[in-house]
């Protein structure tokens, strides 16, 4: 992005050094004189962000490994003897345990500025991809860490979770057995899913750095959606965005904290401070908030889909649930071509914009429907909630390339930030809405 | 055509808001629908000295609600997580900690000759279980196990409904345990005509997973004796042990309270000097 | 914003040199937490404390291993002849030489210190030593050979120093405590 490199070694060692391996130089050139839009807003210091937690939970992972035991009869005890006995072994587990919801936290607003400003249009859709992806590990991982406390919200997600693959024609129950080891859950699946909950954070760092090395090529979006033109367009990342991301940090880790140490078991779920009894299932199962939107999709399939006028089941309801359910997260990986609208930015984009928040509306909405019993009232709002989830992606993303009509654009970043700014030297062609929608984001974070 | 689109737009905004307003007025109707929710009545909130950003542990208290739970609960519920030692936390000296372990006989061995052996419990030791396993517990107690204490105030958390589940992160509340546990003691009550529970069961509308449990109503005024001259009844009772249990489930929690108060202050702080710093770095570019 | 003025300079270092330091205490403040949960729990140093043992059934000459914060101790009670030999020991026998009335150990004040009590871990790198009765030498090390007087004191490298003292004291006559030089601690 850069072009060439700007780096200097100012002494001997330097460049004796950077001759054999330049990795000052890729450092330098990746967070110092990387260049970013000079307008970038609050909601783009997410990306800086999830890299910390990324950091934060592998950190605090690791150390609580050292006190727990991945085993049936000992896994509960072991993390409740760390909270109890561990030098800070409290804090640790709740700085894990509420950093897995932070860190959803983030990803999803990281993931609403994309949709909202176009981030994954061309040329970045392969930066998009690798993000799905990342979201996709993370899920993974999140769920099998859930597990590993083996309290009863542990195992009987474990039970349900892993019930999806069974749904799976002919192979499905082979497939089950092979993920747990067993016939049901039990200690081979503890101790597969630590083995593996080890593993992916791992896993996710390296498509980190693909995602962040994308992103240098192609260069970060803005809030006007024009590319960089010039190189008033630009600032150095070092100090400007660095002292930027390191602010929203701290706010960030406020929130964080105030988690840990004043509502510790808030996001999390009273029956996993039972023991997990294979024999009794609690009365009301819920995954983490995060995956509520989903479990609302899953449970909104209730009904099998056949050849109408006879009774030929093609899709029984409990396969359906599932294929809706990973349709869901897949859809994310097509967004880039199901957009059809040459302008990247909602806030040139009326309709879009419109559609956008009813979206993200209706995203919070099927994640409380997921929290709700599925019967009464709540069945018909799920399966409407989930309509319109795909409806969004599937229906109007394409079609409002054609029907909307875009507001005028600025000519470049440096004549919007001049227009927001009049005492500058305002040659520029801003227009008198720029400044209102540029601000909107902001003001509703 | 945007007219179309605005048009649909708006018409799935108040289908969905619609849908939103009808709730209220479907779960209520709902109230008496064929699936019932527990529990019947939710916990009374409570006051308890360690609520708040600065929540201290009432010793005095923890004392008391130990005396509860010896005298009352410990007779069929364990409290396995919890060792002697922990009574520290309850401002015993290390000697009044060793004599009260001591009257308790703990199981130890194998000896030398390969027998196991009876021996006074030592503050290192866990707390004794009634039962030397949950198949005799629940045997004992007709096939209903009595589930130990030690997590029982973090086990116990019904459902705060909308929108009250938002309004607990600001006011910080955190106290369903102990709320529960006290309403559930003081909350025995003859059952509504035609909802008499069955043989064994006794009804408690506060209870989490049905009208009725098999615990009857375990305190009664004057049962245990207060030497500090607090009232002697079962609603001072519930309070005490509800204050121990949630003590229990959390050693730690006055000290991560405090922990809590220093590290937000101190992000505060810094969060401010970041603020500054970027202002005074930002200051020579529009943005 | 060309050359600014000094005074504006001036505030513009101390902050960030205060935020700097407030970053700093951040990082130590983690790396605290980080580092403590390292050390022996709460559990594990309740364990830890002082273990009394029987010393009655003990015969003179003979030797028991005593567990101590899971790590294993020598008690020894000496016969006469071997007290005789330990206090007569001339001191250009020992590299790391201790008088033997430090390295003994006696039930009541008053009595001949007749007890070693010493670490079971060799000083060199950690394995028990067997015990052998040939009068003076009290130990021999079949790792790598160091040897040791009934008192524990090295007599043959290539251990560097003695079987360490644990604290211990005498409770009464026949129960030792490890763990605590005073009685009742």
């Amino acid at each position: 992005m850069s072009g060439h490199s700007t780096y200097q070694p100012t002494t001997a060692f330097g460049k004796w050094f950077d001759d054999r391996l330049p990795l000052y130089r890729l450092v330098h050139d990746s967070f110092v004189s990387y260049p970013v839009p000079r307008n970038l807003n609050t909601f783009y210091t997410f990306g800086g962000i999830l890299m910390l937690m990324l950091v934060s939970q592998i950190v605090t992972g690791i150390v609580i490994a050292m006190h727990y035991t991945p085993e049936a009869t000992m896994g509960f005890d072991s993390v409740h003897a760390m909270t109890r006995d561990v030098a800070y072994g409290d804090t640790l587990q709740d700085w894990h345990a509420v950093g897995a919801s932070m860190f959803f936290v983030a990803v999803y607003i990281h993931i609403f500025r994309g949709l909202y400003y176009g981030s994954y249009k061309a040329p970045r859709e392969i930066l998009w991809i690798l993000g799905v992806l990342i979201y996709l590990l993370m899920m993974a991982t999140a769920f099998m860490g859930y597990v590993l406390p083996w309290g009863q919200m542990s195992y009987w997600g474990a039970q349900v979770i892993t019930s999806f693959f069974s749904a799976i024609p002919l192979v499905g129950e082979t497939v089950r057995e092979y993920l747990l080891g067993g016939y049901a859950v039990g200690n081979a699946t503890l101790n597969r899913f630590f083995s593996l909950h080890y593993l992916l954070p791992f896993m996710i760092a390296g498509i980190v750095v693909l995602h962040v090395w994308s992103l240098h090529v192609t260069g970060q979006t803005n809030p006007t959606g024009v590319e960089v033109k010039s190189k008033q367009d630009v600032i150095p990342f070092t100090p400007y965005a660095t002292v930027k991301d390191a602010f929203a940090l701290v706010c960030f880790i406020i929130v964080f904290a105030y988690f840990v140490f004043y509502m510790p078991d808030y996001l999390g779920h009273a029956d996993n401070y039972i023991p997990a009894d294979p024999l009794k299932t609690p009365p009301h199962i819920v995954p983490e908030w995060y995956f509520l939107p989903f479990y609302a999709i899953l449970r909104a399939v209730d009904f099998n889909i056949g050849i109408p006028f006879t009774d030929i089941v093609l899709i029984d309801s409990k396969l359906g649930g599932v294929l809706a359910m990973f349709s869901a997260i897949a859809v994310l990986f097509v967004v880039p071509w199901l957009d059809t609208s040459e302008v990247r930015s909602a806030n040139y984009r009326p309709m879009y914009k419109i559609f956008f928040w009813l979206f993200a509306a209706n995203a919070v909405f099927l994640g409380y429907l997921g929290s709700r019993p599925a019967e009464g009232i709540w069945i018909p709002l799920m399966k409407l909630t989930t309509f319109w989830y795909f409806f969004h992606f599937l229906i109007i993303m394409p079609l409002l390339g054609w029907f909307e009509k875009p507001l005028p654009r600025p000519a470049s970043i440096t004549d919007a930030v001049l227009a927001k700014h009049p005492d500058g030297d305002g040659s520029g062609g801003g227009t008198s809405q720029l400044e209102g929608a540029a601000a909107a984001p902001q003001s509703k974070g | 055509m945007k007219k179309v689109f605005t048009r649909l737009a708006a018409v799935a905004s108040t289908l969905v808001l619609a849908a939103g307003i009808s709730l209220g007025a479907a779960s209520a109707a709902d109230e008496e629908g064929a699936t019932p929710h527990y529990p019947l009545k939710k916990p009374k909130e409570q006051s308890w000295s360690f609520a708040g950003p600065l929540g201290q542990w009432d010793i005095g208290q923890l004392q008391r609600g130990l005396k509860v739970y010896s005298e009352v609960c410990a007779a069929c519920h364990s409290l396995r997580l919890v060792s002697y030692r922990n009574l520290a936390g309850l401002g015993y000296t290390d000697a009044q900690i060793k004599n009260f372990a001591a009257e308790y006989e703990v199981t130890d061995g194998p000896n030398d000759d390969g027998e196991m052996f009876e021996r006074p419990a030592l503050p290192t030791d866990r707390f004794k279980s009634p039962y030397s396993n949950d198949k005799e517990a629940a045997a004992a107690n007709n096939g209903a196990l009595p589930p130990d204490m030690s997590l029982l105030a973090k086990a116990r958390a019904p459902e705060r409904g909308f929108p009250t589940f938002i309004f607990d992160i600001f006011t910080m509340y955190a106290e369903n345990g102990p709320d529960y546990i006290h309403s559930l003691l003081t909350g025995y009550e003859d059952a509504p005509e035609g909802k008499e529970p069955g043989d064994g069961l006794f009804y408690n509308p506060y209870f989490v997973s049905g009208s009725a449990l098999a615990m009857a109503s375990p305190l009664s005024d004057e049962l245990v004796e207060y030497t500090d001259g607090t009232p002697q009844t079962v609603d001072q009772y519930s309070r005490d042990v509800s204050a121990f249990l949630m003590w229990a489930a959390e050693p730690g929690l006055a000290d991560r309270k405090q922990r809590g108060f220093i590290v937000i202050i101190f992000l505060l702080v810094l969060a401010g000097l970041l603020y500054f710093t970027k202002k005074k770095i930002w200051s020579d570019v529009a943005h | 914003m060309s050359a600014p003025h000094a005074e504006d300079a001036t505030r513009r270092d101390f902050l960030y040199i205060a935020t700097g330091a407030a970053g700093a205490v951040a990082a130590v403040g983690v790396g605290t937490v980080l580092v403590s949960q390292m050390g022996p729990n709460a559990a594990e140093r309740a364990a830890g404390a002082p273990v009394e043992i029987d010393i009655s059934a003990i015969e003179e000459g003979q030797v028991i291993v005593a567990v101590w914060r899971g790590k294993p101790y020598f008690i020894r009670h000496l016969t006469d002849e071997e007290v005789a030999a330990a206090q007569s020991a001339e001191e250009s026998g020992f590299s790391d030489f201790e008088a033997a009335d430090v390295r003994l150990g006696a039930p009541a004040d008053g009595k001949e210190g007749k007890w070693t009590i010493v670490a079971a871990n060799c000083t060199h790198l950690g394995c028990i030593p067997t015990k052998v009765d040939t009068g003076f030498e009290g130990w021999f090390c079949p790792c790598h050979g160091s040897k040791f007087d009934v008192t524990g004191r090295v007599i043959k490298g290539p251990a560097p120093t003695n079987l360490p003292l644990p604290p211990y004291n005498f409770a009464s006559d026949t129960t030792l405590v490890i763990g605590a030089d005073k009685a009742g601690a």
